[in-house]
């Protein structure tokens, strides 16, 4: 099957059908994995005792919520260029996935700063910029919602997805940028990281299982929002044919 | 584990936090799933199809 097979939703849903069962089996042996690695097999820090526990989760989150906002970044790409015909499915389909890492990379910061910075919150750069994110995240479902044409309103959340991006780096530098609470990278360095391996190893676990699990919830959604649309064009064909003989169809519609 | 570490309520905490919001999220799109092909075959039970699919063109 050639990439651009891919194209076309029905052989989408094909591929998505033979590959889901065996994405959902890889992130459940490699989510067990890691979080076995993150209560038994992972040391206590030297600062922060058990609680470098709750950076499985927090640290993969905030990757994953970059991630998919970049992707859907592309995808708004495809929609506005291209017209791709999974690109804005693509973008839709994320959006909750995205804010749901989003929620949880915060929560669980959050859940790490009571014990270790004294508060739940404070409104640095870098949760500041977050918590954006996440705003920006439901500003798009609310958008895609709130228009009734599904390309409409693809084209629209594809423009701002797109202004959105500037947020990204500004997530990514601005530990570095501006005088924050939270720590600068200790992964991603030019220098290499700076984290023993015996947290980085469980650490990086996660982040594949995080990234497994939204892969195969990502699909599984595209999946649903082609379906979503074959319903909303088949609803308007049966529409059309109760309509009675001579009726105008509703401008706009 | 950790059962002597004094932070172990923000550790579960955390997990708990983490394991339901991704079990939602999972949640609701299985049971999406359901809804769309349940309508999607309630419409082909009313004799309704796709343009697309009546003309050999499966793109959408």
């Amino acid at each position: 099957m050639a990439l651009t097979d891919l194209a076309n939703p029905t052989r989408f849903i094909a591929l998505v059908a033979r590959a889901l069962p065996w994405l959902a089996a890889a992130t459940a042996i490699v989510m067990a994995i890691a979080f076995y690695l993150a209560f038994f097999g992972s040391p206590a820090d030297y600062q922060q005792g058990s609680t470098v526990r709750i950076m499985y989760v927090h640290v993969p989150s905030a990757w994953l919520s970059l991630f998919c906002y970049a992707l859907m970044a592309a995808a708004s790409i495809g929609t506005l260029v291209w017209r791709h015909p999974l690109a804005d499915v693509s973008a839709k389909a994320a959006a909750p996935i995205g804010a749901a890492f989003t929620f949880i990379c915060l929560a669980t910061g959050s859940l790490w700063g009571r014990p270790m910075w004294g508060t739940w919150w404070i409104w640095d750069a870098r949760l500041t910029s977050q918590l954006i994110l996440l705003l920006m995240y439901l500003g798009l479902m609310a958008l895609w919602r709130a228009v009734d044409d599904p390309g409409r309103a693809g084209r629209a959340a594809a423009v701002l997805t797109l202004v959105g991006t500037i947020n990204l780096p500004i997530i990514k530098f601005s530990v570095d940028w501006w005088n924050t609470l939270h720590q600068p990278a200790s992964v991603f360095r030019l220098d290499g990281p700076t984290i023993h391996p015996s947290i980085l190893t469980p650490l990086l676990v996660a982040a594949i299982a995080f990234t497994l699990l939204f892969v195969t919830l990502h699909l599984a959604a595209m999946r649903n929002e082609i379906l979503r649309r074959r319903v909303r064009a088949m609803q308007m064909v049966a529409a059309q044919r109760e309509m009675p003989t001579g009726a105008a169809p509703v401008p706009g519609e | 584990m950790f059962g002597s570490d004094p932070h172990t309520g923000f550790i579960l905490a955390s997990y708990a936090v983490t394991v339901i919001t991704l079990g939602l999220v999972a949640g609701w799109i299985v049971v999406d799933h359901r809804t769309q092909k349940a309508r999607l075959a309630d419409l082909e039970a009313r004799g309704i199809t796709r343009r697309s699919a009546r003309g050999g063109d499966l793109s959408s």
